[in-house]
């Protein structure tokens, strides 16, 4: 009688859990895990949309991915796609920078400041109103000829080159503070570097790197300093004509990094920074201070392995959201150009599909992205696992 | 955070006070073009005229030649692209896909936190997979659906396919997990079935949790780009993102009326986080990893 009941009991909420997942299951199969199938099997088909598909076999792979002979020199079936990715690659340069901008910001964003919210609040709008408004706003900023950006320089151009002196002078504080930040990023990738070593115990040879660094940034000012008349002339042509910034190909990508990073900093990286850095307990500090740690030390010490989760939560978002990224900065601002440098991959997938109606090639792209992030992110993972402090 | 030096205070205030000035100029040069005069723009050379050169009330007539008022762009950008039709379609759009949204995520958020059944693990794990699946990969095949059912240019291709999220399941699924029994114990013995322990019990109780998810769901309905471009072909089912977007290819140099309809389309998401920010906060924190 007792086991009938149970039975029972068991069926009663079966059908119920039935009950409650149809919805969310019958979308989870028409708009996600059929869909998937179905592309992979669209990755090995020709099709234009308007007519039958048929099975090429590994044809869109072999054009996508694959390379031929071409006098003597291998030559990709595909050069645009290839160029495409390297853009891709280019633009994911702004995500560890973007990630010590917002780490520094919640730094600071988590000191007892009156009117804290107020900046919290400002820091924040960008990343609340992201979107077209804003993308169309910063082209207009970006315009050589009457962007906010360019009469700003050109303004300042024309002042401190009125006198030459003063112009010298700037050239010098120019190429001083271009070498500390080239000496400061090859310091911190060296830094980077020695601690995935450290973590991983890997030999790390200390002292040889760090003579290597130091010969290395004398060698940047030196070199600045004998090509004195250059950087003159560089600045100067910078400041008084300055680059049309979207226009040129060799400065597209950097502008479009420079804009994320704006509407980057004090966004949701920021908060989750924040969240992690609130959750450190003060007695870490505390006594981190009775052994005599300064600031930095602190930091080294208690900050950066407590939010070293954190991090790594925000690196793996980051590199898995960056490698399918660009499509709107790219259909509203540039149009992909000039010379398709700044198209990415997600661009030309859209382009292949729907305005190409090129569904076979397209879903192969689509499934080049899958790859690609999936490896990724079992990289970050596995590296991840021994390198990141969990409490 | 012990207590802060005097100076160190004010380097902090310095460095914050130029970094909120960097992200609140573009913003202000926005609203200061979209006030200006049409040819205003194009002048290369000269300094910043931050300000409009002309600051009426009215259009009149200086030397000779037409000065609108200062608001003269609004109208003809809210005219030029059908800002209501925008806003409705928009409105319209993010209120269903979201409400719908929260109520298929919490509902098999439920199943799989608290009822028994042949497979939920296996199931559940087959959720997570799926989220690592880029949006572009099964964005060509749900097309293609799309276009089978005729469904192509309706509401239904920009509401129906953003019902379903493994995300939010997966997102309510953990807080539900984190819910104490007791009560839900006391309900059963009060006869009351799942339905009424769901909607009375689990739900009141993950308020923060169902703001959370409701307040990103909307976001992401509202500032959705590529999926919208993709199915719309006509005004009408257009977003405002979408209708911006043929509004720039319309007016490429126009840029004080570019200006005016941006900021049309910004204002009221920035008053309505203005007044709430606390909890987009709140909600980033709880949405982040718990360690």
């Amino acid at each position: 009688m007792r086991r009938m009941k149970q039975v029972s009991q068991k069926q009663k909420e079966t059908v119920a859990a039935i009950g409650f997942l149809l919805p969310n299951f019958l979308g989870f199969l028409a708009f996600t895990s059929i869909p998937v199938i179905v592309s992979l099997i669209m990755a090995f088909t020709h099709w234009n949309i308007f007519k039958q598909p048929f099975w090429v076999g590994m044809e869109n792979f072999r054009s996508l991915l694959w390379f031929h002979g071409e006098g003597g020199r291998l030559v990709p079936n595909d050069p645009f796609f290839w160029q495409y990715v390297g853009n891709t690659i280019y633009l994911m340069i702004g995500i560890p920078f973007g990630m010590a901008a917002s780490l520094i910001v919640a730094l600071m964003m988590n000191q007892k400041l009156k009117g804290i919210v107020f900046f919290r609040t400002v820091y924040f709008l960008p990343s609340v109103c992201s979107g077209v408004a804003l993308l169309i706003l910063w082209k207009y900023l970006y315009n050589a000829d009457i962007g906010l950006i360019n009469k700003t320089i050109r303004l300042m151009g024309a002042y401190i080159y009125a006198h030459k002196v003063v112009g010298v002078g700037f050239t010098v504080l120019c190429a001083i503070v271009f070498g500390i930040i080239a000496l400061g990023v090859a310091a911190a990738v060296l830094a980077l570097c020695q601690w995935i070593c450290d973590k991983l115990a890997l030999p790390w040879p200390e002292h040889a790197l760090r003579v290597a660094t130091v010969i290395a940034g004398a060698a940047i000012f030196i070199i600045i300093g004998w090509h004195g008349r250059t950087v003159y002339n560089m600045v100067n042509i910078f400041f008084t004509t300055p680059p049309d910034w979207l226009g040129k190909a060799e400065w597209a990508k950097p502008s479009l990094i420079l804009m994320g990073l704006w509407g980057g900093l004090g966004g949701y990286n920021m908060i989750l920074y924040l969240a992690a850095l609130q959750g450190v307990p003060s007695s870490y500090y505390e006594a981190a201070e009775i052994d005599g740690a300064g600031p930095w030390a602190k930091f080294w010490a208690v900050t950066w392995p407590m939010v070293s989760p954190t991090t790594f939560f925000i690196l793996i978002m980051s590199v898995i959201g960056g490698f399918q990224s660009g499509f709107m900065t790219a259909d509203v601002m540039t149009g992909g150009g000039p010379a398709g440098s700044t198209t990415t991959i997600e661009y030309y997938l859209y382009q292949t599909a729907f305005q190409n109606f090129n569904m076979g090639y397209a879903s192969a792209i689509a499934w080049f992205m899958f790859a690609v992030v999936f490896v990724l992110t079992l990289l970050v993972w596995k590296l991840g696992g021994r390198v990141v402090t969990y409490e | 955070m012990n207590r802060l030096r005097p100076g160190v205070k004010l380097i902090l205030y310095i460095v914050l006070g130029l970094g909120a000035i960097t992200m609140l100029v573009p913003f202000l040069w926005m609203l200061t073009t979209s006030c200006k005069q049409p040819d205003e723009v194009f002048s290369a050379s000269g300094g910043i005229n931050l300000l409009p050169r002309y600051f009426v009330w009215r259009d009149t007539i200086v030397d000779g030649s037409k000065i609108r008022a200062w608001w003269g762009n609004y109208p003809d950008a809210w005219r030029a692209i059908n800002f209501p039709r925008l806003y409705l379609s928009s409105i319209f759009v993010a209120v269903v896909g979201t409400f719908g949204q929260v109520l298929t995520s919490s509902m098999a958020a439920y199943a799989f936190a608290r009822l028994r059944f042949p497979g939920r693990d296996k199931l559940f794990f087959a959720y997570l997979a799926t989220m690592m699946v880029p949006g572009s990969v099964t964005m060509i095949p749900v097309f293609v659906i799309m276009k089978h059912l005729g469904w192509i240019n309706t509401y239904q291709a920009l509401i129906v396919p953003g019902l379903f999220s493994a995300y939010g399941t997966f997102m309510l699924r953990q807080f539900f997990m984190g819910l104490p029994t007791e009560l839900e114990d006391a309900a059963k013995i009060d006869g009351s079935g799942y339905i009424g322990i769901w909607s009375r019990i689990i739900l009141p109780l993950s308020k923060p949790a169902l703001a959370t998810l409701t307040t990103f769901t909307f976001m992401g309905f509202w500032g959705s780009y590529m999926w919208p471009l993709v199915v719309t072909i006509t005004e009408t089912p257009r977003t405002l993102p979408i209708g911006l977007r043929y509004f720039v290819g319309q007016h490429a140099t126009n840029y004080t009326q570019l200006m005016a309809g941006s900021m049309i389309a910004l204002i009221p998401v920035l008053v309505i986080f203005i007044f709430n920010q606390r909890y987009f906060v709140e909600g980033i924190k709880l949405s982040g990893l718990k360690q």
